[in-house]
């Protein structure tokens, strides 16, 4: 608009257009004052649950005592990070953590794919809802009874499993008792847990594929298993990005609940993550150093920040697909 | 997709242009085996999840000997209910069933009014200062303060052992926040909004009057899963709750399911052998108990769901 305008006059109207914009803004600000205020209640939670927590973050910087408060505590720099880059756990945490997760993401990722690529092509629908039904249910356990399953199906004495074992004549197994199989169970029973359910996800995008294109396909004389290979498949690259995407970027994330409940003394060697260790440094210990614990805590977090930038960075260019 | 198929090759065996086409569209045997593969693999996965949870339905339902002894295989051996009557004998089971109904349905209540509250300023794209909201909700998806600041926090306003520490610290999920406005963005047209302003609808009234009834399905989404999040909650009671009189259900299992407690069930020490089996009993019958509640209220919402999902998945 202040382009259009006559040539003597150009200062003046964009002074004046200023105003008419800075008045617009106060009348749309005047306008949705009731929105204002509706939505000040959950800012004002986020600031304090999410954003304190940040502030308070700080503390993994300095020597925290809860008598002298946050500010009151030394600043000691990096000192709890070399402490614990340096720590013999280090390497232990870490790698358990990396381990988990990537074995997690790779023989997990393919599944909820496969099941619902099945789904999509059964022509039966009442056996089609049946098996989603099905497959989703063990998404409703919670993670205590989850465990509480899986502890309960491995138990040595009495658990179907070694009934199984020992009816084929072999020895009974202690699973929960041994380091090297730890990650196993996790990550199995994950992928029995959350197949039916992430499938929904690649479900619903399939079927908005165009049905033009199976349409064609028909035409030319393409079989069920082409159109699904040539058509299907492609169709499901885009969403197959973004859940990659989320789970590379999460990669040095595990959750805490799963593994803690499923920890003992016998396998932590192989069970104790970055979560269980910052909770056992910090709040269960007998003497908790607050400070180191959340150093960890935050190196942890900043890797994942890092992670999904670089992941999603990588996604924007080659597949014009981002987060954000 | 299915519907397609099936008229996809209708529609082409019915045009009399495409009949050179008609004999390879009819089912080939490629197709027929296609199909028994395909639904071959269905039949499979439903199996392997099917099975485990059969086994502990027909465990619960089962006499504590038959489990003792493992002569389960597949349906209840000599069906009894005694599982179900210990596990409602057990005080602290009742205790933590009760204060998990309590929590999450306060919870749940307080989520849905906080999160509405924030999803639909943030879907109005003509509310000054969006952009800027909207990245302080987004930014706590990417980066949090973790454990310790969080606990600081939650000491310093004294919140431990308050039932409100499961409810107040967890009023807001930002996901569930971003969902929300990508539905009110989608489905609530400018227009409506310039109506209701001419009929002198204050934006609350709209809120409450026209936006809340045109989203019972999102609204339906978010409060199955606030409320399956409140009822399998463990970690918040885990760090902050310490009174038995306040435990969630979550708690009480982990005791009886995990760590073993179940000593206090059974008093009489002439019955041992009778008490291992009970007690394993007790434990597949309190599986059930836990987590039937969900899983009879999920097919209710189940329609929405698949929306929501896709909501979530596409523009988060």
């Amino acid at each position: 608009m202040a382009a259009k305008t006559a040539d003597g006059t150009y200062a003046f109207s964009r002074k004046a257009l200023r105003a008419k914009k800075w008045k617009s803004l106060r009348r749309r600000l005047i306008l949705n004052w009731e929105l204002y205020v509706i939505i000040a209640l959950p800012v004002i939670w986020l600031l304090i649950f999410c954003y304190y927590p940040m502030y308070g973050v700080q503390i993994a910087f300095r020597k925290f005592t809860a008598s002298k408060g946050i500010l009151g505590s030394p600043w000691v720099g990096l000192d709890n990070f070399i402490k614990f880059f340096k720590s013999y756990n280090f390497e232990r945490v870490v790698g358990n953590t990396l381990s988990i997760s990537v074995y997690d993401l790779v023989a997990g990722f393919p599944f909820p794919i496969i099941l619902a690529i099945l789904l999509n092509n059964c022509l039966r629908k009442k056996f089609k809802k049946f098996v989603q039904i099905v497959t989703y249910m063990p998404y409703f356990i919670s993670t205590v009874v989850m465990v509480g399953i899986i502890i309960q199906f491995l138990s040595p004495k009495v658990g179907i499993v070694n009934h199984l074992i020992r009816a084929l004549g072999g020895t009974e197994i202690d699973f929960m008792a041994k380091p090297e199989l730890f990650k196993h169970i996790y990550v199995w029973s994950s992928i029995w847990q959350g197949t039916g359910w992430t499938a929904i996800i690649y479900l619903s995008a399939l079927s908005s594929v165009d049905p033009g294109l199976h349409e064609a396909a028909l035409v030319d004389g393409a079989n069920r298993f082409q159109r699904m290979w040539f058509i299907d498949i492609p169709c499901l690259l885009p969403t197959i990005a973004i859940m990659l995407t989320l789970r590379a970027g999460s990669i040095m994330s595990v959750g805490f609940e799963k593994a803690f409940l499923m920890q003992n003394n016998l396998n932590i060697r192989a069970s104790e993550i970055i979560s269980t260790y910052v909770y056992k440094t910090g709040l269960a210990a007998a003497a908790p150093d607050y400070s180191y614990s959340a150093a960890i805590g935050l190196f942890n977090s900043a890797i994942n920040l890092l992670l999904i930038s670089i992941v999603n960075y990588i996604n924007a260019k080659i597949n014009e697909i981002s987060l954000w | 997709m299915v519907t397609f198929n099936e008229r996809g090759m209708k529609m082409a065996s019915n045009t009399s242009a495409q009949k050179m086409v008609r004999s390879k569209i009819r089912y080939s045997w490629e197709d027929k085996l296609f199909d028994i593969v395909n639904d071959g693999l269905l039949m499979l996965a439903a199996l392997i999840v099917l099975y485990p949870l059969i086994y502990v339905v027909s465990s619960a339902f089962s006499s504590p000997d038959a489990v003792a002894k493992g002569k389960v295989v597949l349906f209840p051996v000599d069906f009894s209910l005694r599982g179900f009557e210990e596990v409602f004998s057990h005080k602290a089971i009742v205790t933590g069933f009760a204060n998990s109904i309590f929590y999450t349905v306060v919870g749940t209540s307080v989520n849905l009014v906080m999160t509405v509250a924030a999803a639909y300023p943030l879907s109005r794209k003509n509310l000054p200062g969006r952009r800027v909201l909207l990245f302080l909700f987004t930014f706590t998806m990417l980066f949090n303060g973790g454990l310790i600041p969080s606990y600081l926090l939650t000491s310093q306003l004294g919140l431990i052992n308050k039932r409100a520490v499961m409810i107040i610290p967890l009023a807001l999920n930002v996901f569930n926040v971003i969902i929300c406005r990508t539905y009110f963005e989608t489905t609530i047209p400018e227009e409506l909004i310039e109506a209701a302003q001419l009929d002198g609808f204050s934006q609350t009234r709209f809120i409450i009057q026209i936006v809340v009834p045109l989203s019972k399905a999102i609204i339906a989404v978010l409060a199955l899963y606030y409320g399956l999040g409140h009822w399998n909650s463990y970690f918040q009671a885990f760090l902050y709750i310490t009174e038995k009189s306040k435990f969630p259900l979550q708690i009480v299992l982990r005791d009886i399911l995990i760590l073993n407690q179940v000593n206090d069930i059974i008093a009489d020490p002439l019955l041992y052998q009778a008490k291992r089996g009970m007690a394993d009993l007790l434990k597949y019958a309190l599986i059930v108990v836990a987590s039937v509640p969900f899983m009879i209220a999920y097919p209710f919402v189940a329609k929405h769901f698949v929306k929501g999902v896709m909501i979530g998945a596409v523009k988060a």
